[in-house]
């Protein structure tokens, strides 16, 4: 029993990474290495070509900067907003708060393609077509109902009482959310930063819809959307350096925050 | 009239920031959707809007795409979301008998989650490529094909392709769930079947399973609801084809906003699509939740 759960405990972590390990073997084979019938394993004559290529050629390293600049916007005005109202929404009772709530999770529910074509509508008559507030704004919004969910329930659990004191030794509601509130809840924040950072930078739909520049592009849609110059001519080499360039920030943050991440993930489950 | 106190208005204040944004880009294009839905807006208008009352939804009832897509919709939820089941259960109980390389194991399992999904779906479609990719390779050398499958230009082997790529990144994220339920279970539980002579079994269903009900309930709902609004994996690794036999309601509805240009019959689409999901959101909540009472 002990062996057999091992040994499919293994099998499944081999399944999750050995896709990610033949894209980084073939991001590193030549062009004539990758049309080899069978494959090899191995690349023979290891190359950077393919990195190259995709930083030089294509606009790689623009579509690292929008996407980062995007999601980390994004992560900054949703968790600035939701603990605004998270804040206030923790030390509520009754019926405003519970349908608060509940409207909050339904909107969690809608399906991406519910907002795409509105929003659209609203982006352009704004002229933020291709630009990167078209899709920060957007994208706040639709993580709020997840963040506040988040930092409400975090909220709740520091004692009123500390807030009591800050107000007798003569602190703003607002001083004493900045001086007390926030540090406090510091790791709640960085969870759903993080969170809101991981899905604005895997966003595909919007950016699909709202961006149509090369330079403009974020890196999910950029990779989704490599192809050559003709339609035969698919550039195999520069998709797996792509798909593996896309991955090594994600997979770096999954390993400084994996406990903030699943932390996250649970709590919206639990609660 | 009662003058609204400033300590009210102050209070109001904190929820300015996040009131406009859900208000903008989210309550907004949920009422412009709906009401878009009663009008004819398209190339034949000449995008201005007709008044339609309900010929959009009389269209869906006979649109046999829009059948097709629904079907196609409910199958690949219906498949993923039960196979992700079985795979993220059997994996939280294997891996919480574990003692050691649980937190190793925790960030391996977690990296295809984080990964895009339209990233994945790349990942996958060079994967299953019939000359060059891995999956062929393999089989071809184990012995169980005998020539290279064309696996995104069949029906059923496409279908049998995104849903494979779906469990790929989700099973995971429900290993997460339960896994982090299955922490939350007393041990003596378990000792107390042990000493009323209970074996594995006995665990499982008294214990283990009541425990792990609510987060799984919790997951599914979730999962039910992001498998059904599926897209970027779709649209990246089959367009929906081929012939539409793997496309789903969302990819229909966009091709529909997006290509065709057709805005009153997508929004009319969106609404079908969201009612039929909140019925069968709300009848899985029924069933549970008078199972849920049930049990205890």
């Amino acid at each position: 029993m002990k062996g057999l759960s091992r040994l499919f405990v293994l099998a499944c972590c081999f399944a999750a990474l050995a896709p990610i390990a033949w894209h980084a073997m073939s991001s590193l084979k030549s062009a004539s290495e990758l049309t080899l019938v069978p494959p090899t394993l191995l690349p023979q004559h290891p190359t950077l070509a393919n990195y190259e290529a995709l930083f030089q050629r294509r606009h790689f390293i623009r579509y690292c900067i929008n996407s980062f600049v995007i999601a980390a916007m994004t992560s900054l005005v949703c968790v600035a907003s939701a603990s605004l109202a998270a804040h206030r929404l923790a030390r509520m009772r009754g019926t405003v708060r519970s349908a608060i709530r509940l409207g909050l999770l339904t909107v969690a529910f809608f399906p991406p393609i519910v907002f795409v074509f509105p929003v659209y509508e609203l982006i352009r008559a704004a002229g933020l077509v291709n630009h990167p507030w078209g899709l920060i704004l957007p994208y706040s919004a639709l993580n709020l109902p997840f963040a506040i969910w988040l930092l409400t329930g975090s909220f709740e659990q520091i004692p009123y009482e500390l807030e009591e004191a800050a107000a007798i030794d003569g602190l703003s509601r607002f001083q004493t959310f900045r001086t007390v509130v926030v540090p406090l809840a510091t790791p709640a924040l960085i969870t759903a930063g993080i969170l809101t950072f991981v899905f604005s930078w895997n966003e595909f739909m919007f950016a699909l819809t709202f961006l149509n520049v090369e330079s403009e592009k974020t890196v999910t849609l950029g990779v989704a959307t490599l192809s050559g110059a003709f339609a035969e001519e698919i550039p195999y080499g520069q998709i797996a350096a792509g798909v593996i360039a896309s991955s090594v920030p994600l997979i770096l943050l999954v390993l400084i925050f994996q406990r903030r991440i699943v932390a996250g993930l649970t709590a919206g489950a639990v609660k | 009239m009662k003058k609204p106190s400033r300590s009210f208005v102050r209070e109001l204040s904190w929820f300015v920031p996040a009131a406009v944004l859900l208000l903008a880009l989210v309550v907004y294009p949920v009422l412009r959707t709906i009401g878009l839905s009663f009008f004819h807006k398209n190339l034949l208008t000449g995008f201005n809007s007709q008044f339609a009352g309900l010929e959009n939804f009389a269209r869906i009832i006979t649109d046999s795409r829009f059948g097709s897509s629904l079907w196609v919709t409910v199958l690949f939820t219906l498949i993923s979301v039960t196979v992700e089941f079985g795979v993220g259960l059997l994996l939280a109980l294997c891996a919480s008998s574990l003692r050691q390389w649980r937190t190793a194991v925790r960030v391996i399992l977690l990296i295809p989650w984080t990964l895009p999904t339209a990233v994945i779906a790349v990942l996958w479609a060079w994967m299953l490529n019939d000359q060059y990719g891995g999956v062929n390779a393999v089989l071809l050398r184990v012995g169980l094909i005998h020539s290279p499958v064309t696996w995104l230009a069949e029906p059923a082997t496409a279908m049998a392709a995104v849903v494979f790529a779906d469990v790929w990144k989700t099973a995971p994220f429900v290993f997460l769930i339960l896994y982090a339920g299955l922490q939350n279970i007393p041990r003596e539980l378990y000792d107390a079947i042990e000493v009323d002579g209970g074996g594995a079994w006995a665990g499982f269903r008294y214990v283990t399973w009541p425990h792990l009900l609510p987060f799984t309930f919790v997951a599914l709902i979730f999962r039910i609801v992001q498998a059904f609004a599926v897209f970027d994996l779709i649209w990246v690794m089959t367009g929906g084809g081929p012939g539409g036999s793997t496309e789903t309601l969302s990819v229909y509805t966009y091709r529909t906003y997006m290509r065709y240009l057709d805005f009153g019959y997508g929004a009319a689409s969106v609404v079908t699509t969201v009612v039929i999901l909140a019925l069968i959101a709300g009848g899985l909540y029924r069933l549970v939740v008078t199972k849920y009472e049930r049990a205890f």
